[in-house]
This record gives C-alpha cells, structure tokens and sequence, in this order.
C-alpha cells in the first residue's frame, strides 16, 4: 500500500514536471498577449502526432526527433498569432482571440483525425518498454518519467536563460508588463508577440513527446483532456504567474495520481474540484497577481 | 408598421410550415433548427448581453437531456406526456445553474471562460462515470409509435414554441432595465457598479434564465433523436456552435442569433449528411468561424446593417449633388 | 458654513511610493472646492479613496458627519456622491439616454432628457455613446452624474482636453447647480478654470496638503509656486 503511495507520489511529480513546462507556455502567452490559448491541448497532441510520425517512418529517435519537432511547432504558433490572432481588434478582441484559438483547435482536430484516424498510437522507444525502469529506494520508476522530467528540466531552464538572459527576453518582460511603454521604448510588441507565443507552443514539441511516450496511448481526441487539465492548472496556480503554474501543475499531477490508486474513475475530477475549491476560496489562483474584482 | 407585417409573415410561415413541407429531411432540419434557435438566443440573452462568454452551456442543455431521459424511464412516461417534462428539464438547468454561477461569476472575465469549460468536462465526467445517467452506453428515449408522415410535427411545434417564447424573452430583457443594466456590465462593469448596479445578482439572472432555456432546448432534442450518450450530450462543439452562431448572427442583437441558427444548422445538417467525412465538417465550422470572426467580427446583421447605412448615406450625398 | 465632505488623515501608499500623506481636507456645503497641485500630487488617488475605490492606509472619510471610508462605490454613490473620471467613462455601446437611465434609481426619461438639454448633447441622445466625440463624452458624464441627484459630486479634471467655449459651458452649468445649492469638489490643471470658479482651494504637493484658503491666497502662496515649479529658492518672487 504505501508502495503504491510512494510510487504515486513520484509519478505524480515527475509526470507534473511535463505538465508544468506546457502550462508555463499558455502562462507566457497570457502574459504578453492577454489571451488564453485554447488550442494548446490540441497542439501537444499536434506535436505528439509529429514525434510519432518521425519515430515510426522516418525511424528517429524521439529526442533527436525534438531537433525538428521543436522548430516546426514554433513556426505552427509564429503562424497562428501572425495569421488569426494579430488581425483581430476591437473592443471585443479578447472573446474573439479566445473563439478564434477554440476554432484553431477544432481545425487542427479534424486535420489530425482525417490524416491518422481515431486509433489510438503512442511513441515507444527502448526507453518506454515496461521493463525500462530504474530501482529507486525499493520502488520501480520507468526510465521515460525520468528521462521526460529531466527533459522538461532542461526546457526549463532554456526558458529561464531565454527569458532573464537575453535582450529578447528582457523585450518579453517588459511587454507582459505595459505594452504601450514596451512600444515607447522601441520594442516591436507586434514581433514579441508573434515569437512569444512561438515559443510558447513550441514547449508544446516538448511536452507533445513525454505525453505521448507517457499516457499510454493518444488520438486526437485526448486534446480535450490535456486542455482541460492545463487550464485547471493555471487558473489555479494564478493566471500570469509562471511559478504558480508549475506549482500547481506538480500538485494536481501528484493528486490525481493518488487519488487514482482508489478511484480511477474519478481521479481526473480531482484537478476541476480542486479548482473550484481554491477560486471560492481564493479568486485570483494561488499566485495570482491580476485584479481579483469581476471585469 | 412594415416590421410587423414582417413579423406577422414570419410567424405564419413558421406556424404552417410542416404542413406545407411534408418532406421529412426537411422537417428534421427544421427541428433541428427550431432547438439551436432557441439554444442560440438563451446562449446571447447571457453571453451577448453580459459580455461574459461562457463556453459551458453544453453543461445545460446536457442537463436538460438527461432529466428528460432519466424522468421518462423511471417514471415510465411515454408520448405526448415526456413533452411535460420538458419545464422539468429547463428548471433543472436553472437550479444547477445558480451555484455554478455563484462561483464562476465572481471572477474576471478571462478566468470565467475557462471556469465554464472546466465545469463542462466535470460535467461531462459525471455522465460517463454515474449509474444512473447509463454511463458510457448512455439512455434511450421511449420509442414512439407515431405516424411516419407526421412524426415530426409535434417536435418541430415545440420546437417552434420554445423558439419562439425565447426570441420574446430576448426581446423584452432587451428592453427592460433589467437588461439595460446587464448591457451597461458588459461595456463598464465596474462604472456600473459605482452607479448603483449591482453586479451579481444581474448576472446571475441572466445566467439562470439561459440556463433554462438551454435546458428545455437539451430536452427536446434528446426526445426526438431518440438517444444519449454523454459524448454528444456535454459535447464542445455544441459550445461552439451556438457561439458561432450568436456572433455570425450579431452579438448582443435579438434577431442574430435567430439568423445566425437559422443559416448555421441546417448547413451544418445539410454538410454532415453530404460530407460523410465527420472530421471534414469539423475542420469546415473552425474555418467558418475564423472567417467569420476575422472578416465580419460584428456578424453578419450588424454589418450587413452599417454597409446599408453607408449605401443610403452615398445615395444621399449623390442626390444632394444633382 | 457647514462642512459636508471632510478627510482626516488620509495615507496611502503604492509599494514603495507614499501617495498620500495625512492629508486632510475639507469641503463646505454648497461651495466650489478646487483641489490643484502638480502631477503625482495624489488628487486623482484622494478621490478614489472618497469614492470607494481604494482604500487608505490611515485616515477616515467622512459624508455629512457620517463616515464613508469603507463604503464601496456603489454605497458611496446611493449616499449621495457622484464622481466622474479623468479618463472619461461612458458606456459606448448603450445610447446617450440609456447611459443616464443607469444613473437613475427609477427611470425616469423626462428628467433624463433635461439633464440631456441642460448640458447641451440632447440632440443626440439616440446615438450610441461610442459615437460622441471627447467633449460630448465628459458632458455625457458629467451628465449622467448629475440626473442622480447627488449632493456633492466630484469632477476629475472636466476641462481637460477640450475647447474654451466647451470649458465656458461647463463652468456656467457648474455655478449654475452651484447657485441651486449643489456642492463640488473639482481637480483641475487650468488655473484659470479654477480660480475664476473656486470659493476655495486645497493644494496637494506629493501627497499632503500644502496650502488651502481662498484662490486669491493661494495664488499668492510661495508654498504653491514651490509645489508646481520646485525650486524652493528664497529669491522667488510671488506672482501678482
């Protein structure tokens, strides 16, 4: 029993890893464009789907397969802000840029079904065989948790360097924090917003491969269920605050995965009520810096 | 008075057109219709009027679809009587609908979106896991021994009925103070506030009678088409449909979402059923929507209504020229 | 020469930034109260905490003798203090008519339409706010403050950004409502706004009260010219 607990528990942190990159990229974008990016569920599947056809035809490895997953994903979002989401103004703009990613999704839905069908894939490796397991104080955790985890690691202490080491980074602050001023002082809030959520769906090729290597099995309908998890997750870590995100990704991973031990069924439910709880308690999520007041 | 003569016109039209229309494709359709009609309106008498889009009204109508189910099968109902169920279904989605609102809608307006499609996949969740509600095999609907011909034609007057009394609702809230205060939210939350609006309890209310229109609409259309499962029940695209049409139609308008039902159903309808590919129909509403959020982003009324304004306007300026 | 609107103590500050710093003042009833001073002064800060808006760190509010601090602006409002805002708010997509018919408790378009004609936009009044153009806006506001009937009411800047003649209008509909007992506590930048207007005048300078008394006074008051130029040099000679 407490086997199963310990094993949860480190499922839950490990895979919360993964979840937190992905919701640190719809974070990003929220912050510099003010919008929820809907498809962003959809879009790791997309990326899912790109490392299953390298890995499967194309015979390459699924982390090398990155190298070419993650620049393709970019130039996906660079598209889709540039294409559906910059020309969109006006006083409704925010609802409408929200309806606008709910349709992108729905396209790149169809596309995915009408190319691979609904039969559900997964990305395997010798590192997400069963028996790919490394021992760890009595318990087995499989190589690909740990591999993904380090991966989402890495990832994000890219975004760190990216974000706090660089010039470009430092335009990204700066337009999450004033836009206008941003403008004032030279920086091109039309680019930054183009590449900021480049970026922020290109951590989807990330977190595209771990889940898809991960969830034992994917087809484009598990979309909806990675959306929904994520947007859980950064409306409860507080919508605009990257840690808070990450913090709230680990937790909810980690819950689910202990409530599974009792109630498969239901331990999905444990992400929506543990976001209900917490904004009747707390409106503006765990770390949220936004106004709290209805706008 | 011509406006009336219009409307006049239009309720005959609607009143007999079953009668004329014998065709049962046709007569599906416009059942069909008659449900997005009224899904839409309640969609906007909330979402249009309030500015608070809610992608979760799936949650309602899925409500209003399982109380029908549930209520016929276990109290063994059957024939014109299960339409007396139909107020059940709507009060259902009412009540549910105010402690969801009471959590939703204390915050801003982003975080209320999001809040709406977490509460659908709950809600959705529950159907798939309950016992009662069929789980994943979900419910059928009494079988009904009607005349083949006809079969439709008690639906499509509900149908009509429901549409109908929505469009009037929308109308009157429109005028009311009612809804001008839920219209002055929309453009000025917090000004509105500060001049005496009280904020919650408008919203709530608009949210509940959405609710349960919503609801009557789920209804409906499980009895007719027989059956439930909770895929399609709490299903995303319902959401979007009933945006989509309210905005192609007109936001916040009363006609719009009328129009936009009208336009959008039955193309969808007609699409599905010459396009056997589902997933084609799927990607052609996302295409459909960009289109019409990118190029018509009041809809299509209020454009359509301005560009004619410009025409008089040019007319004018050219008369006034000779 | 009762006191209707009076702040005791008010301090607030913004991170690392003192808006306010105990400061007091006080409006009396039926008078035209200027409060001036320069840029980041506090004054738009001081009447969100009046309003309700914010909240102060130290210091009570207080309406005819009551205390008002921790009313929300909805209470504040039904108390009987209407504001407007430096920032013009109106409600674009609702007509002109419509934008008065929220002010009001019980709708009332006749009385609506005179306040319309009083402030010189009732030939619009089916148009949609969105459509005025900036000084049709502040009159709008300034309008639908007024059909509420409030005692006191508070105006943001109302010259800001407009035409003379269109300044001209609204300080004759101003000492109009004034002479009909209304009292009004204006924040303006155009001295001569304010001192052609004033009975009396409170001067903020980086967050406390640094002069009030009549605008004849103030205008000879060295701690003003401080305030707005910042030299503090003894060989300034007070303007005439």
């Amino acid at each position: 029993m407490a086997q199963e607990v310990y094993e949860a528990i480190a499922d839950g942190i490990l895979g919360g890893g993964v979840y937190a990159l992905m919701a640190a990229g719809l974070t990003l974008i929220f912050g510099v464009l003010d919008i929820i990016n809907i498809a962003q569920g959809i879009l790791v599947v997309l990326g899912a789907y790109l490392s299953y056809v390298l890995s499967v035809h194309l015979h390459i490895d699924l982390f090398v397969g990155l190298l070419i997953t993650i620049p393709v994903m970019f130039g996906v979002g660079v598209a889709i802000q540039w294409l559906f989401i910059r020309p969109l103004r006006g006083s409704e703009r925010t609802s409408m840029t929200l309806l606008a990613c709910y349709a992108v999704a729905l396209i790149i839905e169809g596309i995915l079904y009408s190319a691979f069908g609904a039969n559900y894939v997964s990305l395997n490796a010798w590192y997400t065989q069963p028996n790919a397991s490394v021992r760890v104080f009595g318990f087995f955790i499989p190589d690909i948790y740990l591999f993904g985890f380090g991966l989402a690691v890495v990832a994000a202490l890219v975004l760190y360097y990216l974000l706090y080491r660089t010039t470009f980074g430092r335009s990204v602050r700066a337009t999450m924090q004033d836009a206008v001023a941003a403008r004032l002082v030279g920086i091109e809030v039309n680019r930054v917003a183009a590449l900021t959520f480049g970026i922020g769906v290109a951590i989807t090729a990330v977190g595209g491969m771990v889940y898809g290597s991960t969830s034992g099995g994917f087809n484009p309908n598990s979309g909806y269920d990675l959306i929904s998890r994520l947007l859980a997750i950064i409306i409860l870590g507080g919508l605009g605050s990257v840690g808070g995100a990450m913090l709230a990704a680990i937790f909810m991973t980690t819950a689910e995965a202990l409530v599974d031990i009792w109630q498969p069924n239901w331990a999905v439910a444990v992400f929506y009520l543990a976001l209900v709880l917490v904004l009747l308690v707390r409106p503006a999520g765990l770390l949220g810096r936004r106004a709290v007041r209805a706008q | 008075m011509t406006r009336l003569a219009c409307l006049v016109l239009v309720i005959v039209a609607a009143a007999v057109f079953p009668l004329v229309i014998t065709n049962a494709t046709a007569t599906d359709i416009a059942v069909n219709a008659m449900i997005f009609v009224a899904a839409a309106s309640a969609w906007n008498i909330f979402s249009g009027y309030s500015g608070y889009l809610s992608l979760g009204h799936a949650v309602f109508f899925g409500t209003g679809v399982y109380t029908v189910g549930i209520a016929a099968r276990d109290w063994n109902l059957a024939g014109d009587k299960v339409f007396a169920l139909l107020p059940l279904a709507g009060l259902t989605a009412a009540v549910i609908a105010v402690p969801l609102g009471l959590i939703a809608l204390r915050v801003r307006r982003h975080t209320f979106v999001v809040i709406t499609i977490a509460f659908f996949f709950i809600a959705q969740l529950t159907a798939t896991n309950l016992k009662s509600t069929g789980g994943s095999s979900g419910l059928l609907a009494p079988v009904l021994n009607w005349t083949a011909s006809t079969y439709n034609n008690p639906f499509y007057y509900a149908g009509l009925l429901i549409a109908a009394g929505t469009v009037l609702a929308s109308f009157l809230i429109r005028r009311s103070r009612f809804g001008l205060q839920l219209r002055a939210l929309r453009d000025d939350e917090d000004r509105a506030a500060g001049l005496g609006v009280r904020a919650m309890p408008v919203k709530l209310t608009a949210f509940t009678i959405s609710a349960f229109i919503t609801g009557l609409a789920g209804g409906l259309w499980f009895y007719f088409l027989g059956q439930a499962f909770p895929q399609f029940a709490f299903d995303p695209l319902f959401d979007l449909a009933v945006a989509l049409m309210a905005f192609f139609g007109g936001l916040g308008t009363i006609a719009g979402p009328v129009l936009g039902a009208l336009i959008l159903e039955p193309a969808q309808l007609y699409l599905t059923l010459r396009i056997t590919n589902d997933y084609l129909s799927e990607i052609l509403l996302g295409v459909l929507f960009l289109v019409i959020i990118l190029f018509l982003p009041r809809g299509v009324l209020p454009t359509a209504g301005e560009f004619l304004t410009a025409q008089r306007a040019r007319l004018k300026e050219r008369n006034r020229g000779r | 020469m009762t006191v209707l609107l009076r702040t005791e103590g008010i301090s607030k500050a913004f991170g690392g930034v003192q808006a306010l710093d105990d400061c007091s003042i006080e409006v009396e009833a039926a008078s035209i109260t200027g409060l001036i001073g320069p840029n980041g002064s506090g004054k738009t800060t001081l009447f969100n905490i009046i309003t309700g808006y914010e909240r102060p760190d130290r210091g009570e509010v207080f309406l005819g003798g009551k205390k008002i601090t921790k009313k929300t602006p909805r209470q504040v409002f039904a108390a009987g203090l209407g504001r407007t805002f430096q920032l013009t708010r109106i409600f674009p997509r609702l007509t002109v008519l419509e934008n008065m018919l929220i002010a009001q408790r019980h709708a009332d378009r006749g009385r609506a339409m005179d306040q319309l004609e009083f402030c010189g936009i009732a030939g619009h009044s089916s148009a949609l706010a969105g459509t005025l153009s900036y000084g049709q806006r502040k009159l709008l506001e300034m309008a639908y403050v007024l059909v509420a009937d409030p005692e006191i009411v508070l105006l943001d800047e109302p010259a800001g950004g407009i035409n003379p003649s269109l300044i001209h209008l609204i300080a004759d509909r101003i000492k109009e409502l004034n002479a009909q007992g209304k009292t009004f506590l204006v924040v303006e930048h155009n001295m001569e706004f304010v001192m052609n207007l004033c009975d009396h005048v409170a001067v903020l300078d980086y967050g406390r009260v640094v002069a009030a008394g009549p605008p004849a006074e103030i205008r000879q008051d060295p701690r003003v010219l401080d305030a707005y130029l910042g030299t503090g040099e003894e060989d300034d000679e007070p303007a005439a």
